[in-house]
């Protein structure tokens, strides 16, 4: 597993999208520490961006990367390797490879303007372990979805649905759940909600952490007691990974049915 | 020659001052009581160092009562301590601690009946339940004092200064802190409030009632449960003050309830859940403030007309502004908001495109508070988006038509 790990990680180093998913990180960095000079206001806006990119780039990698490299994937299938060596290899090639890049194009930048001195410390590194999770749930959840397709297209599509189901259309479902179900205790609801999408999760994470929880009100109250606790943060992130080993577990099982 | 002079001066001051009373623990006089029963009109009493456990002292000549450096009143807990029904009198210097607690009397370090043209300076209160208490008075001054307790509860804890219908009084640099509210005005005309800072407090920093034509400025209110409330009160004047911090699940930097004709300007709103939260406040003109880092910046409630906002700075608030009504009686002009995306052809500074500071997601939010769970999400900024291009939900007539380009108080 080592060896396919070592070459999917080593491909994408080469691949020109790597360095330029890197780059944009790292000009990224730059600009927002350059514009506003605040590490603590920059890790706001980088969760703005970190939540949306993050999760379209891991989507959009992995549904690439699986079709990209679909020969050469029937090629190691035909020598005596464990499929679910072959394939977990290349999961964890790219998310690794992913996150180095995430990592990287935002550690720089922020180390060079003082992090180490700055309080946002614990924030920004709560960031980087959210971007790396939705990166590991991503990638995971698009390799499911383009070993269930055959077609390449539909695989695509399917990927990007489920990207913009998650970022855009879930919240505006639970929108309305919340303005027309108005009369009825949320509390428990909305932190229940929460917990199904890992984007919302990420959020939530973040911004309480950002001090926006007084604003909650009542709400608030109860997420912070939630979230705030060691307790909660331990299930939140409990969540997360269990984010990421359910698509695992999935891709697994469908491997071992699948005809190539 | 000089010489002469301030020695002429010092005998014909020697002969027209009263007499001085000195009270200390190896003293004729042991109390403060004693020291007034025998006391005339005028005179002084000097404090000398040491504790001394006295309750309900009430004084009923117009004296000063001085303190030496380590003077101390102690109350043991029961009861208040000093009471003045007198006029002209001066109090300085003395350190009162520990009045009692009582659910039905209000308790107090100081209390003031019926008096006018009084001082009270540099004296330190600790563990007070009421730290000064001025019923039906005029023309006070209390000034560099500084007032503390730790009571925990509403309840169960006084006020720094509360005032009770009063008239022209002044009240400068003091500290308040600990205290249920820090300074509190029911039925006062007529009297400044500057340069206090007022902390940490269970309720208000400072607070209103029914109180007429006064003014505070230069005042820090951090940390408090909500910084300053002014409820049912007209023509108050409120410029170049700070709140900082009045941060919770229901806290306000600023809270307006039934108030008319006031003018706020030059303050400056930092980091307060809501920055100013206006209900049935009318004629108010806001010019200059800054609103920077609020959850609100401002919060309009209800049955608030004719207001202004003009010229004030709204940087970095997560909401700038909520409004639970569609129809607008209120008007925004020339105002920065950092939220604005809007360009300048002509170079003049100002915005081409209005400004709308209401959001769909802060109506959502009025609605349903639990939608706030969805702050800075991605479909939020969608639909705000869209309502921005064509507003459905939000008034549509309020907006800031000359936004401007670059801060006011930078």
């Amino acid at each position: 597993m080592l060896k396919i790990l070592k070459y999917s990680f080593y491909d994408l180093m080469r691949s020109r999208w790597s360095y330029v998913y890197f780059l944009f990180y790292l000009i990224l960095g730059f600009v927002l520490l350059f514009l506003n000079n605040d590490v603590d206001k920059a890790v706001i806006t980088l969760m703005n961006i970190i939540i949306v990119l993050t999760p379209l780039i891991g989507t959009i990698f992995g549904v690439m990367y699986y079709y990209n490299s679909k020969e050469f994937t029937e090629l190691l299938l035909a020598q005596p390797i464990k499929r679910s060596k072959i394939f977990m290899g290349q999961y964890l090639g790219i998310s690794i490879s992913l996150t180095l890049s995430l990592v990287l194009g935002l550690g720089i930048p922020f180390v060079l303007y003082g992090l180490f001195k700055s309080a946002a410390i614990f924030n920004f590194s709560l960031l980087l372990v959210v971007g790396t999770f939705l990166n590991f749930i991503f990638v995971a959840l698009s390799y499911n979805i383009a070993l269930s397709t055959e077609n390449k297209i539909k695989g695509f599509g399917y990927a990007i649905l489920m990207w913009l189901f998650l970022a855009v259309i879930y919240d505006g479902i639970f929108l309305i759940s919340l303005v027309v179900f108005n009369s009825y205790p949320l509390d428990k609801f909305s932190l229940i909600a929460t917990m199904f999408n890992p984007i919302d999760l990420s959020r939530i994470l973040i911004l309480l952490k950002l001090d926006i929880s007084a604003l909650l009100g009542y709400t608030g109250a109860v997420f912070r007691k939630f979230f705030g606790t060691n307790f909660g943060m331990f299930i939140s992130m409990g969540v997360l990974v269990l984010w990421v080993l359910l698509p695992v577990l999935r891709m697994n099982l469908k491997l071992r049915k699948k005809d190539f | 020659m000089k010489y002469k002079i301030g020695l002429f001066f010092f005998f014909i001051s020697f002969v027209v001052s009263a007499k001085q009373i000195v009270v200390c623990e190896s003293c004729g006089i042991k109390t403060i009581k004693e020291a007034i029963k025998i006391a005339n009109d005028g005179d002084e009493i000097l404090i000398k160092k040491g504790v001394y456990k006295e309750q309900n002292i009430v004084i009923n000549k117009p004296i000063s009562l001085i303190g030496e450096k380590g003077a101390v009143i102690d109350g043991n807990n029961v009861g208040g301590i000093l009471i003045f029904k007198t006029s002209n009198f001066t109090i300085k210097g003395l350190k009162i601690v520990n009045v009692g607690l009582s659910y039905t009397i209000e308790y107090s370090a100081i209390k003031v009946v019926r008096a006018s043209d009084f001082i009270i300076e540099n004296c330190i209160f600790e563990n007070v339940f009421f730290g000064i208490l001025i019923e039906k008075s005029k023309r006070g001054i209390i000034r560099n004092n500084i007032i503390t307790s730790n009571r925990k509860g509403e309840a169960s804890s006084g006020n720094g200064i509360h005032i009770w219908s009063g008239e022209e009084m002044k009240i400068y640099n003091n500290e308040m802190y600990g205290l249920r509210d820090g300074i509190y005005f029911e039925f006062v005309k007529n009297s400044a409030v500057y340069k206090n800072y007022s902390h940490n407090n269970i309720r208000y920093g400072l607070h209103f009632m029914f109180s007429n034509n006064n003014m505070y400025h230069h005042n820090e209110f951090r940390n408090n449960g909500a910084g300053v409330a002014v409820m049912y009160s007209k023509f108050t004047t409120m410029h170049h003050n700070k709140f900082r911090l009045n941060w919770g699940s229901a806290s306000y930097g600023l809270l307006l309830k039934e108030i008319y004709d006031a003018e706020i300007y030059d303050n400056l709103f930092e980091q307060n859940t809501i920055g100013i939260n206006a209900e049935g406040s009318t004629r108010i003109n806001y010019k200059n403030n800054t609103f920077s880092r609020n959850g609100w910046a401002v919060k309009i409630s209800g049955a608030c007309y004719t207001n202004t906002f003009k010229n004030n700075d709204f940087l970095n608030n997560s909401l700038d502004l909520a409004y639970n009504s569609n129809i607008n009686d209120n008007k925004f002009d020339n105002n920065y908001w950092s939220e604005y995306t809007g360009y300048d052809l002509d170079k003049n500074g100002i915005g081409d495109v209005p400004y709308r500071p209401v959001k769909l997601f802060s109506y959502i939010v009025n609605k349903t508070p639990e939608a706030l769970v969805l702050l800075r999400s991605l479909f939020v900024d969608i639909i705000n988006f869209s309502e921005k291009v064509s507003p459905v939900f939000t008034p549509d007539n309020l907006m800031d038509n000359n936004p401007l380009m670059k801060r006011i108080n930078d």
